[in-house]
Parts: structure tokens; C-alpha cells; sequence
């Protein structure tokens, strides 16, 4: 496919969509979109699309494939569904731990170890610097640096550990990785048939971190979310890595801002509520007096301004140190914000952070104590009430008013602007920069696609 | 703080002199049992802890035990007969840096960085010019102190330098991954003869880095300074920051003394 679509490319015609040429294809005698893929791609000529049949007639061809394509999606959904009605998902927020090692064979030990443990999501790190391949790697893999290759093959083997993982232990596993990078729509598919149930995906990190071309980026977000709300994935955006390089008391406006624009753009592509697990983190200076405070406002006013979506707590990194006793307790501290305010999605936080990546023995810690901590503290947050007018209700009414005047600003300027300005996280993009605009085509008048035709009717 | 006797060999300290108190944690692949509990206290013993206490066995996953054991270590060090290199300088902190540049330079340092040639990595570049940076160290673009700008890969050496001078920049970085046939030194030493050609190679600071590249090697292909495996953001900011700001012996210094570059930071 990556071959046709070069060729399709370079010959300047990909503005009709690559379907457009695997319809004619099929028409001409292709036995399946495999073989027409291979015709397009190998064949002597180049189909240039004149005479011959037209879109509605390639359309007409391709429309049992695309309804094949659609029904896997819809096949896995269910599957995951009735594997969540026997084995059912524990409470909030759900315990989510990482795993890896680069292998994916050794990750699928480790997810169950979690899973053993308590964990209930179990995400595969992926390999360094894959968000930046405009491909996706196939089959197992058993090397990766800082993580594992995101491949169809891996998902699978995961997949099947923590479906083992779930009926032992008699407790729904759920399974995540990252769309993310320049094949967001790829990996969302991947996602989506291999049964994954969230996946970090995010409208603007991959402008913002990775400095992926805003064009790219926003109309890969699109598809990719149009797959992932067929496909009843939860995702999970990124609003944490801002205050790991921007200021969390200064900046916290931002996040909230950025979670309104992430939730805009998902409503956009037909992602429910329930499926939008927008980020925030515990990342203020632990130094700071009544910091505990700002961390507890800032997660009641997220919970309460997003009631529906399951919200993704993320633990502290930026002021880890290698002393891990101490960071013990900061990650305990984070766990009582968690479930005070009852937030879904709760990445543990590590005592090794600044060490290395989680090993078994770390991972083991950090469920423990925070089972005790969500176990103690359980029904803290119906309780207690915040004190109005005090430091708490004060600095929730500060952030929101801050990010309502950003809001403004970017609806006044357009996204474009407010990124080219540097309105999230401090980092400038520019329109037409960064990776990936090689692959930005406009679409012409006919410009047919079926899947995504599909996906939004 | 006590006076202490160089000579006297040090023993971990618990709470009382010489009882060489110290703890360990470690998962052995045995479920809790006698047995394993044994195994525990033996296996602590093979590192030297005497009277070794399992004070902790739990599952802490199917067939694997976590331990906590205290005990006196039997060992000692002598602080004084160990040799170790000087210290390299420790990179700036980002406060440092971003005062420096304000207080001394008063302006923003221009950084252009490129993977140049065929090589087509940019996890190099990417990691020490892009926000996400590295290992948890943003890179240069999340400074106020700099103005980076990251022309990616298979830049070749003419355009990198038509536009690190359109944007007058004060630095250029190359990074070099790929080693096939020696190309990484031969594009290296392209650029710097493209410089001298075009008369404008001391008027801009120029670094080289990647994972077979040393401080040593790059001064032998006529850079300012070179880069391994290892480097954080932090530390190329800290140079460019010394650098720029007139202490560039300092700057050199530091490198020199680098050593063997880390390897695998993790």
C-alpha cells in the first residue's frame, strides 16, 4: 500500500484518493484490494484516471471490501464487549501501569505480573522514536530502545496475555498503546482489530512534541478518531507532557484549555464522552507550601468540568530523584488526590522514575500502595466538602477564568494562530513546518474514500 | 561533620560505629515459602550481609517472591587509595542558563542544527534541539536562551550553510548516525572546508555529535566540540552557554575531561 500510494504520489493524482485508482483496479480484474494494491503499485502503467470507470462506479466495486474493513471493527468491538460482561473491569479509578522491555515476548510476562498484582490496564511503551516513522514496522519484535514497536503481530501477543491475565485472575484487563506520531489512522486501525481498549491519541501533541506538521497532524487526529469511535477505544490525550516542560501552577490553564480543544476536535470525528480519557498530571513543585492543595483543586475542577469522560490522572516524573523512598511517598500523595477525586484512569506513578524503566519488583510497589491508598481513603471525596471562598475553590476559579481567556483568544485567532503562537506548552509551530507535510494532499472535487465515508455516516 | 581519618576504611553505618547495617530488596523467581525465605537469607550472604533478616516475603507476581533483608555488611572501603578522574563540570541548571544568557548575551543564541549527507537519523538531533528532548532533559527549544532550529534530516552541507547564515546563527550542530565507510567523518570534514571556503567558520561555533563521535575526534575534524552517546540537551546547552558568554576554555575544558562517553543512560 505505501508503494501504490508513493507511486500514486509522485504522479501527482493521490488528490482523487487512492481508492479512487483500487476501485478501477478491481473493475479491471484484481481479485481482492490486495491485488489491485499490487497492480497499482507494480503495474507497467501508471492509471492516470481518464476515461474508464468513474468515482461512482469504483466506489460501487470497493463497497464490499470497505463493508468487510467496517464489520472487523465492529466484530472486535463486540468481542470486547463480551469479554468485559464476563470478566468485568475493576472500579475507579483503574490502576494503569507501563511495561517496557523492548521485547514484546517479555512484555507479555510483565503485563501478567501486573495484572497479578492488580493492575488494571496494562500499556506497552513504544520504542524511542517510532512516532516518527511514516511506516508501521511488522510482525513480533524482539528488540527496542526505551520500548516496544507498536506492529499488528505485537498487539496480538499482548493482546492474548492479558485476555489470559483477565479470565485467571477474573478481572477485565484492559490493554493500551499509542496512536500517536505519523501513522496515528494506521495504528488506530491496528488498535481497533486487535481488540485494543484505549489508545493515546491526542489532536495537537504530535505539533506540539514531536513537531509533526499541524496540517498532517490535525487530519490524521480526524481519522484516527473516527476509527477509534467506531471502535469504542478510549482514548488518551496528552495534556500532562505540558507541565513537564511548562510551569504547573503558572500553566495550568492550558491543560484545561487543551482538554476542551482535544474534546472539541474528538466530538468532531464522533468520539462519545465516554471515550475521552483527557489527560492531566500531578506535576507542581513538591517544594511548594499547600502544593497538595493546587493538585487537589486542579483534579476536582477537571472531574467536574469533564463529569462523563473518563479522565486520565497522571502521576508526578519532572520532580522524581533517585531517592526512592521519597518518592514513594510523593506517588502516595498523588494516589489520595486520584481517588478524593475520583478520577477513571490512574497511571501509578514510580518510585524508580528517575532511575530506569519499571521493573517488576517497582511495579509490584506501586500497586500495593496504592491499593492501600484507594482502599483507605475510598469514599473520602463524598465527605468532605471544599471550603468555599478558601485556597482550594479560589485557585479552581483562577485556572478556569485563565483558560476561558484563552479559549477566547484561540476562537478569536484560529488554532493555527494560537499554535503558531506558542498558546500550548511554550512551543511555536508553524503552519506549513515541521515533519510529515510532504504527505498533505488536497482533495479534489472528487475525492472518494470509502472507509471514511463510512466511519462518519 | 566530623574530622575523619582518611585511612580508615568505611563500613555502611546503622546506627552505631562499624555495624555495617544496610538493606536490600530483590524478586527471586520462587513463590513464598521456608524454602525460598532460606534462599533469600543465603543469597543476601553471598553479597556479604551477615545475619541477614528476610523481613518481608510476599508473591509478588505467579512464581515470583519480593524480599526485603537487613544485615551487617561485612565490607570496607578505603576512600582514600581510590583513584577517580576529576569530575567533568556539571551541566548548568536551566535557571543558570537562562540567567546567563539574559545578563550577559542579552539576546537569544541561534542554533541550527541538521543530520546532514544521506543520513537520514534525526533521533540525535531531534533529542537535543526538540521540546521532548531526552531521558526526561528538554531540549534546546523548550530555552528561553535559545532560538533553535532543527532542519531535520539529509540536509546537505551547502544548504545548512546558506541557511544557518541567513538566520545568523551562533551555533550549528550536526549530527551524524550513520558510520558505513567512514562517511560520518567525511560529510564532517565537507562542512568544515565549506566554511573556511565561504570564510565564515570562525564566526560561528560549531559542534558535531553521535553515537561514534567524541570531543577528541571532532576537534580532529576541526569542530569546536563533539558529542556522544549519552548527551543530554542540558549539556550542549551548558556548552553553547559558556561558549557564547566568553568562557570558552571553561567550556572546552569540561568536555575534555568528559572521558568515555556514558553509554545507555537508560
Amino acid at each position: 500500500m505505501n508503494l501504490v500510494v508513493d507511486r500514486y504520489a509522485k504522479a501527482t493524482l493521490l488528490g482523487r484518493g487512492i481508492s479512487f485508482f483500487l476501485g478501477r483496479a478491481l473493475l479491471a480484474g484484481a481479485k481482492d484490494v490486495q491485488d489491485a494494491a499490487e497492480r497499482l503499485a507494480y503495474g507497467p502503467e501508471v492509471d492516470r484516471g481518464e476515461g474508464g470507470p468513474d468515482a461512482a462506479a469504483a466506489l460501487a466495486a470497493l463497497a464490499p471490501h470497505a463493508q468487510k474493513a467496517i464489520e472487523r471493527i465492529d466484530g472486535a468491538r463486540d468481542e470486547r464487549e463480551a469479554n468485559k460482561a464476563r470478566a468485568v473491569p475493576g472500579g475507579n479509578p483503574l490502576k494503569y501501569v507501563i511495561v517496557a522491555t523492548g521485547n514484546i515476548y517479555d512484555d507479555a510476562l510483565q503485563a501478567k505480573a501486573a495484572a497479578y498484582a492488580g493492575a488494571d490496564i496494562v500499556a506497552v511503551i513504544r520504542a524511542t522514536a517510532q512516532s516518527l516513522l511514516d511506516y508501521v514496522p511488522h510482525g513480533a519484535t524482539t528488540e527496542g530502545y526505551g520500548g516496544t514497536f507498536a506492529t499488528q503481530e505485537n498487539f496480538k501477543i499482548i493482546r492474548r496475555a492479558t485476555d489470559e491475565a483477565a479470565v485467571d485472575y477474573g478481572r477485565y484487563i484492559h490493554q493500551t498503546n499509542y496512536s500517536s506520531g505519523l501513522c496515528m489512522a494506521e495504528i488506530a486501525w491496528m488498535g481497533a482489530v486487535e481488540r485494543l481498549d484505549m489508545l493515546l491519541n491526542d489532536a495537537m501533541y504530535g505539533i506540539l512534541f514531536r513537531d509533526i506538521n499541524p496540517c498532517r497532524n490535525f487530519v490524521d487526529q480526524y481519522v484516527s478518531r473516527r476509527i477509534i469511535a467506531r471502535s469504542g477505544i478510549i482514548i488518551n490525550t496528552g495534556e500532562d507532557n505540558y507541565l513537564t516542560t511548562a510551569d504547573a501552577i503558572e500553566k495550568a490553564h492550558t491543560v484545561l484549555a487543551s482538554q476542551f480543544v482535544n474534546e472539541a476536535f474528538a466530538k468532531h470525528a464522533g468520539v462519545r464522552e465516554e471515550q475521552m480519557g483527557l489527560g492531566h498530571a500531578y506535576e507542581i513543585d513538591p517544594s511548594v507550601e499547600n502544593s497538595f492543595l493546587l493538585e487537589l483543586a486542579q483534579a476536582q475542577l477537571v472531574r467536574q468540568v469533564f463529569p462523563r469522560h473518563p479522565i486520565k490522572w497522571m502521576p508526578p516524573t519532572k520532580f522524581k530523584t533517585g531517592d526512592i523512598f521519597q518518592s514513594h511517598v510523593h506517588d502516595a500523595l498523588f494516589s489520595l488526590v486520584g481517588v478524593t477525586t475520583n478520577q477513571s484512569i490512574e497511571l501509578l506513578g514510580m518510585f524508580s522514575e528517575a532511575v530506569h524503566n519499571p521493573m517488576l519488583m517497582d511495579r509490584y510497589l506501586s500497586l500495593k500502595a496504592t491499593k492501600y491508598v484507594f482502599n483507605t481513603a475510598r469514599s473520602l471525596g463524598d465527605e468532605i466538602s471544599i471550603k468555599p471562598d478558601g485556597i482550594m475553590a479560589k485557585r479552581a476559579e483562577q485556572v478556569l477564568d485563565e483558560a476561558l481567556e484563552l479559549l477566547e483568544e484561540v476562537a478569536r485567532d484560529t488554532i493555527w494562530v494560537a499554535i503558531e503562537r506558542g498558546a500550548f506548552a511554550d512551543v511555536k509551530r508553524s503552519r506549513t513546518g515541521g515533519k510529515g507535510y510532504k504527505g498533505v494532499f488536497e482533495r479534489s472535487k472528487d475525492y472518494v474514500n470509502p472507509i471514511l465515508t463510512a466511519l462518519e455516516s | 561533620m566530623h574530622p575523619t581519618n582518611p585511612t580508615k576504611p568505611l563500613r555502611a553505618y546503622g546506627d552505631r560505629q562499624n555495624d555495617g547495617m544496610i538493606q536490600l530488596s530483590f524478586v527471586l523467581e520462587i513463590p513464598p515459602s521456608a524454602r525460598a525465605k532460606e534462599a533469600a537469607r543465603q543469597f543476601a550472604e553471598l553479597h556479604g550481609v551477615h545475619e541477614a533478616l528476610v523481613t518481608t516475603m510476599e508473591s509478588c507476581a505467579d512464581g515470583y517472591s519480593y524480599f526485603v533483608v537487613y544485615g551487617h555488611s561485612q565490607h570496607a572501603i578505603d576512600a582514600s587509595v581510590i583513584e577517580v578522574p576529576e569530575l567533568r563540570t556539571e551541566a548548568l541548571t536551566r535557571d543558570e542558563i537562562e540567567h546567563r544568557v539574559t545578563t550577559r548575551l542579552a539576546r537569544k543564541i541561534v542554533v541550527v542544527g541538521a543530520c546532514t549527507g544521506s543520513d537520514a537519523h534525526t533521533v540525535g538531533i531531534d533529542a537535543i534541539l526538540n521540546y521532548k528532548g531526552y531521558a526526561g532533559d528538554k531540549g534546546l527549544e523548550s530555552y528561553k536562551a535559545f532560538e533553535s532550529y532543527n532542519l531535520g534530516a539529509q540536509v546537505e552541507n551547502e544548504q545548512l550553510a546558506e541557511r544557518a547564515l541567513a538566520l545568523s546563527a551562533d551555533a550549528i550542530l550536526v549530527s551524524q548516525i550513520i558510520t558505513q565507510r567512514n562517511c560520518h567523518k567525511e560529510n564532517a570534514l565537507a562542512l568544515i572546508d565549506l566554511a573556511k571556503k565561504q570564510g565564515w567558520r570562525t564566526k560561528v561555533v560549531m559542534l558535531l555529535g553521535g553515537p561514534r563521535i567524541d570531543h577528541k575526534l571532532a576537534l580532529e575534524l576541526g569542530f569546536d566540540a563533539g558529542f556522544g552517546p549519552g548527551t543530554k540537551p542540558s549539556d550542549v546547552a551548558s556548552f553553547l552557554v559558556e561558549w557564547m558568554c566568553g568562557d570558552r576554555e571553561h567550556a572546552g575544558a569540561a568536555l575534555a575531561l568528559a572521558g568515555d562517553p556514558v553509554t545507555d543512560p537508560g
